[in-house]
């Protein structure tokens, strides 16, 4: 008989249901003639933030054999925990950090899945964290790590995770209950309990089949293949153009920007698209590219592409029109065969959106005159609600959309093909000096994505980096402070750290 | 109505003597007082007594049937001058609050309570919100005890003692006719165990009779010379009696231990760590058996002399283990030794932090600590002791004056992997909106001076918003503004919730800014409950509450107290209204305060009000439209923009399927329950159009299939015939 409790922690944030899974645990306890306390600390906690649930746990029969009730804590004491239930994998990560998972005792039971804290999501470029850092971290903590994807197997069942959380902790077998002490619980709860008890039996049968230690996570993001044959002869040459001409490196993130260029406008679009990459390839073979992978190639091949598909308010109408938008929608929402649904788009063209889908020399008369400014901004001035699955909402956005064949002659097109233009050249200027700076410039593209204003922040601090660039070009470490300088532009959204940082870096000669 | 249902907890009050009640701590003192024949209960909500509220407030029933009064007061000043009615009658009260920062509101009328003193037992209920989770500045409850002389109880953490310690309270109270504040930690509030119930008691003498028997009596009013007579008496007679009654009734516990030339002093509260910290060196058992004697003070202040004294003697040493600070307890040890010429060694926060929680870690360090300057051996002998008569324990007894080393550092360090997860706004909160709007008039008119306030608002001042300078306490807001009443470009701004707006916000800050002629933006968040504590209904709560009088318009009482210039926005997603209405706020030429009431329900409780609604009638097969936000994946660019106006929970990124886009691009997940403001701020804000709402018609009726059919052919020859273009030049 033990006479030392079983230290349980849970780790969850508000919302999750720790405290079910807290509470479920002691029921199942208590109803198997065991002694539990459970504690919390709620507090604010319950709106998103992270918490502790602890429970532990103690036989009956050793509380008559000693003649006197336990005296159990408060609180997890860090190297003291049996069991740690982490209802998300950076959770996970806390109680590895707390100290509360040790490789002599402790079973850590964690979800895969991600919920993002609000400053990975918050970031300007990617700012989520490494699972693989916690994963590693929690084989070396833990005695044995149970790293399943919990959230899936919920939404599986329709239920909650702490649903399969209670699963994949009957069905790593270190507690000394059964299964139907496990499921009668559920019973007893008596909410949801079908769902809960397919999501129970789902993580039951994830920890009792997992790994003795979980694998990493792939993080690589899957490659496009290259295909043989294209749809038409005409792309087909295209097709052969870049399997034969361009370096392997480069050809699936080529085959990525012809289908780009193709969607956004058309098959004349996609040769200038090649004549682009012609030119950069034959600079990138000239600077020697080849002893650095092409590096100047394959980072053209991503951005020449997005540049050229730039995204304009026929782009938008085009992609919200398209049958596949509609079966993604329903997908998305979870409808089902019997149920409608209708799209309500989020529209706020301003002017200067709708003058750049005009002929250029009219959409620029009217941006220079403050006259008809002054007239028509009010029109735009508030956003528009519009329902695309209706026969008007669609059919004007159709028509938008059937603008394409028009977008060579707007002004936007002539803004976007000026500022390539001089991206190009820049490039090019620069590759003749300084090859790995060159590529840093193509890189600085990265900055300029979204519409209106972000569009607009976006492109100066993207003008402030070529500035930067130019500045630095001659030094030896101009590649690798470019690179400081492009990370410092995705810290904040004015580019107050990409300021500050030039100040220093372009002023200091090394 | 408030966040959580206790009526299935509700039935455990009833219970009989014999039956064993389980549940968390704090539903065990809401029985306690009613086994304790109390005639009234007041108090406001707050973590961690919030449940005490709600479960009284679940409870009419039983209640009525007892005869006992409930309320649910104002503020805290309310609930502690409730106590008033045991000042004259034989009537046992017991009020409740969050402390320290309720203790702050009531103690106006707790020091006078206290200096009358009270003949009917009065018990002031506070959850000590300090360490780990807690919300407040942490300060202790224990200087107001001190100040105002009120006893002071700390009982030992599980049911049976805390169940113990309101019967003591009251009867300690009666016998010193003084009141006493029963001190609950947060975990002790939330800890699940269990006791052996007794019957409910009627109050002996109910508030209706003491109504039509009044009595007075002058001496007890807090007017000289009464005043001058309190302050002795409290010393004269209060205090012997008190000490008295905890000496022979035995409040404070002594356990004993075989090594009795040292000794452990704690506050009951910390019993259950110092424990486990024994354990964890292997001086004690699960079972609470300790190696080393220990003095449970459950009654922290006032120290009784003579326990302390007698538990020192033949002592070497002892170690008083004290949290918070400053340290009150030590000093008077001191005192006490000192006066007795005893040299016993009293340790303290000389071994033991001077501040912050004392966790079961903190105090295992500061035994070590406090044992191997005075006991080196004892560290020793139960290292070397064979395994048999070593108390059982799972870990090893550390090394002499080391840190425990079974904590090993993990590698890689994740130090900069996982990331901060502050509090934030719920799915759907309306209180969103407001701050994306403000951050939007920001933007245009630059940034100003924000005053922000306590509630669920306060969490504009994390991240995404990072909105605001100060908070100064509930419902003050608008007075911490107070001085920026001078001439300025810029008007300051400040925030209040509906739940801090009645609880002293009216008065202390919008009559105020009227009285002094103030010039800046007060911003009122009304979204019908006090949401913070739990969704407890407050004056202009919106629901039907058969026992409290509600839908009293927060702009009835602004308009009341001489508010000129009022907006009310009943829809704060509309998030370009309200940052117009802010900006025309901070630019009106009109002057006084400029007040915006922004008022929408909190969205945790309008869903646990509709959901159901909801279902039941999809399950009826009745036509219901569901809304909820998606992003469309293609045209979403991975800027994020739209996370950082808004940072709601359902807003979340994806990594994209596009090989051409490097950042991950939003979504919204299934979580969403359309309340429209991501659309709303990519609208106002100009961010992007990949916003969409889906209308899921659920149950469409005739009239919906036939224009979803004539929609659906022609649309979809529409697309067809793209899609064909599209596929001939594929690749």
């Amino acid at each position: 008989m033990t006479m030392d409790p079983i230290k349980i922690a849970i780790l969850a944030m508000g919302g999750q249901g720790g405290g079910v899974l807290a509470d479920w645990i002691v029921d199942m306890a208590e109803h198997a003639g065991w002694w539990a306390q459970t504690t919390s600390v709620p507090g604010v906690a319950q709106r998103t933030g992270a918490t502790i649930y602890y429970v532990e746990l103690l036989p009956e029969d050793a509380i008559k054999a000693a003649g006197r009730p336990p005296v159990l804590a408060m609180m997890p004491t860090p190297g003291d925990v049996d069991i740690v239930l982490a209802a998300e994998l950076m959770e996970g990560g806390r109680a590895i950090q707390r100290g509360l998972v040790t490789p002599d005792r402790t079973t850590l039971i964690s979800s895969l899945h991600r919920s993002y804290a609000i400053n990975e999501k918050a970031a300007h470029g990617n700012g989520i964290a490494d699972p693989n850092k916690v994963i590693e971290a929690g084989k070396q903590a833990a005695r044995r790590f149970y790293c399943l994807d919990l959230q899936a197997l919920a939404d599986e069942a329709r239920s909650v995770i702490s649903a399969s959380m209670f699963g994949a902790l009957a069905g790593a077998s270190v507690l000394p209950f059964s299964r139907e002490d496990f499921e009668n619980t559920i019973r007893r709860a008596g909410l949801g309990v079908d769902a809960s008890l397919d999501a129970f039996s789902r993580g039951w049968r994830a920890a009792e089949t997992a790994p003795p230690s979980p694998a990493p996570v792939d993080l690589q993001r899957p490659i496009p293949e290259v295909p043989l044959t294209a749809a038409s002869p005409r792309t087909q040459r295209l097709l052969d153009e870049v399997r034969a001409q361009f370096p392997v490196q480069a050809q699936a993130m080529m085959v990525v920007g012809l289908r780009r260029t193709l969607d956004f406008q058309d098959l004349r679009y996609a040769d200038q698209y090649l004549g682009h990459m012609r030119d950069i390839h034959q600079l990138d073979r000239q600077f020697g590219g080849e002893a650095k992978a092409w590096a100047l190639t394959c980072a053209a091949a991503r951005y020449v592409a997005v540049a050229m598909a730039y995204d304009d308010v026929i782009r938008v109408a085009d992609l919200k029109t398209r049958g596949t938008r509609d079966d993604r929608v329903r997908m998305e929402v979870q409808a089902k065969a019997d149920q409608l649904v209708y799209a309500t788009e989020y529209m706020h063209p301003r002017l200067d959106e709708i003058c750049g889908i005009l002929p250029a020399r009219m959409g620029r008369y009217i941006e220079n005159s403050p006259k008809l400014h002054r007239l028509l901004n009010p029109l735009f001035r508030k956003g528009r609600f519009l329902k695309s699955g209706t026969l008007s909402g669609f059919l004007m956005l159709y028509a938008l959309s059937g603008m394409r064949r028009f977008r060579r002659v707007t002004l936007r097109h002539q803004v976007e093909s000026q500022s390539m233009a001089q991206w190009l050249k820049l490039v090019s200027d620069t590759a003749h000096h300084d090859y790995d700076l060159a590529v840093e410039v193509v890189n600085c593209r990265r900055l300029v994505k979204g519409y209106s204003d972000t569009h607009e922040r976006g492109n100066s601090k993207y003008q402030r980096l070529g500035l930067a660039a130019s500045q630095l070009l001659g030094r030896p470490d101009a590649a690798s402070q470019l690179r400081v300088l492009r990370e410092a532009a995705l810290a904040d959204t004015h580019g107050d750290k990409l300021d500050l940082l030039m100040r220093d870096i372009v002023a200091s000669p090394t | 109505m408030a966040e959580r249902s206790f009526k299935k907890e509700v039935q455990q009050l009833r219970i009989g003597a014999g039956e064993e009640f389980r549940g968390e701590g704090i539903l065990a003192v809401t029985k306690a007082l009613l086994q304790c024949g109390v005639g009234y209960v007041a108090g406001y909500q707050g973590s961690p007594i919030s449940h005490l509220m709600d479960v009284l407030a679940d409870a009419q029933e039983i209640l009525d049937e007892l005869g006992v009064h409930f309320e649910a007061s104002a503020s805290e000043a309310t609930a502690a001058a409730t106590l008033a009615a045991s000042v004259m009658y034989p009537i046992r009260g017991a009020v409740t609050w969050k402390s320290t920062v309720g203790t702050n509101v009531a103690s106006d009328a707790l020091a006078n309570l206290a200096s009358g003193g009270v003949t009917g037992g009065a018990l002031i209920v506070v959850g000590e919100d300090y360490g780990e989770g807690s919300s407040i500045m942490q300060e202790r409850t224990h200087a107001f005890a001190m100040k105002s002389q009120i006893w002071l109880l700390d009982p030992r953490p599980n049911l049976e003692s805390m169940v113990k310690a309101v019967e003591d309270g009251f009867q300690l109270s009666e016998a010193s006719n003084t009141p006493v504040i029963l001190q609950l930690r947060i975990r002790g509030c939330h800890v699940h165990g269990r006791f052996i119930a007794k019957d409910n008691k009627r109050p002996p003498l109910s508030l209706g009779q003491a109504l039509d028997n009044p009595v007075r009596d002058t001496s007890r009013i807090v007017l000289p010379p009464a005043s001058f007579q309190h302050e002795h008496e409290k010393i004269q007679a209060r205090w012997p009696a008190a000490i008295k009654y905890i000496k022979e009734n035995k409040l404070n516990e002594l356990f004993d231990g075989e090594h009795g030339e040292l000794g452990l002093i704690l506050q009951g509260g910390l019993y259950n760590g110092v424990i486990r910290a024994l354990q964890l060196l292997g001086l004690a058992d699960t079972f609470g058996n300790s190696r080393i004697p220990l003095y449970v003070m459950n009654v922290t202040y006032p120290v009784v002399d003579d326990e302390i004294r007698s538990f020192c003697e033949h002592k070497k040493a002892v170690l008083l283990i004290e949290e918070g600070q400053p340290n009150y307890i030590e000093q008077n040890l001191n005192t006490i030794l000192r006066q007795a010429g005893m040299d016993t060694a009293l340790a303290g926060k000389d071994v033991l932090p001077l501040a912050g929680e004392y966790t079961t870690a903190v105090i295992r360090d500061g035994l070590q600590a406090f044992l191997s300057k005075h006991s080196p051996g004892l560290l020793h002998e139960v290292a070397d002791a064979p395994a048999a008569s070593k108390p059982l324990m799972k870990e090893q007894v550390v090394q002499f004056q080391r840190k425990p080393t079974v904590v090993p550092a993990p590698s890689p360090s994740l130090a900069n992997v996982v990331p901060p997860r502050p509090a934030g706004f719920c799915t759907g909160c309306p209180e969103r909106p407001i701050f994306a709007a403000l951050t939007l008039a920001q933007d245009k008119l630059g940034e100003h001076h924000i005053a922000c306030d306590i509630g669920c608002h306060l969490f504009s001042i994390l991240p995404p918003f990072n909105l605001g300078a100060t908070t100064m306490g509930y419902g003050l807001g608008a007075s911490s503004a107070a001085a920026f009443n001078v001439p300025s470009s810029k008007r300051p701004i400040s925030i209040m919730g509906d739940g801090g707006f009645w609880h002293n916000g009216l008065s202390s800050g919008i009559g105020n800014a009227v009285f002094n002629k103030y010039d800046g933006v007060i911003i009122i968040v009304d979204n019908y409950y006090s949401a913070a504590t739990g969704g407890q209904d407050v004056l202009s709560s919106r629901a039907r509450n058969a026992t409290k009088s509600t839908n009293n318009p927060i702009e009835a009482a602004v308009r009341g107290v001489g508010v000129k210039w009022l907006r009310t926005l009943d829809r704060t997603y509309d998030v370009a209204k309200v940052q117009a209405t802010i900006e025309e706020a901070l630019t009106t030429p009109e002057k006084g305060p400029k007040v915006i009431i922004a008022q929408s329900e909190c969205m945790l409780n309008k869903q646990r009000r509709t959901k159901p609604i909801f279902a039941q009638a999809v399950k009826s097969g009745k036509r219901a439209v569901k809304e909820r936000f998606g992003v469309d994946p293609d045209v979403c660019t991975g800027d994020h923009a739209c996370i950082r106006l808004s940072g709601c929970p359902s807003l979340s990124v994806k990594e994209s399927e596009d090989p051409l886009k490097e950042d991950p691009i939003a979504y919204v997940d299934n979580t969403c329950v359309g309340c429209g403001n991501c659309g709303e701020v990519a609208h106002a804000a100009v961010l992007c159009p990949s916003f969409y709402r889906a209308d899921i018609i659920h149950n469409p009726n005739r009239w919906d299939l036939l224009k979803a059919g004539m929609r659906r052919s022609v649309i979809g020859f529409l697309q067809r015939r793209r899609q064909t273009q599209l596929a001939r030049q594929a690749l």
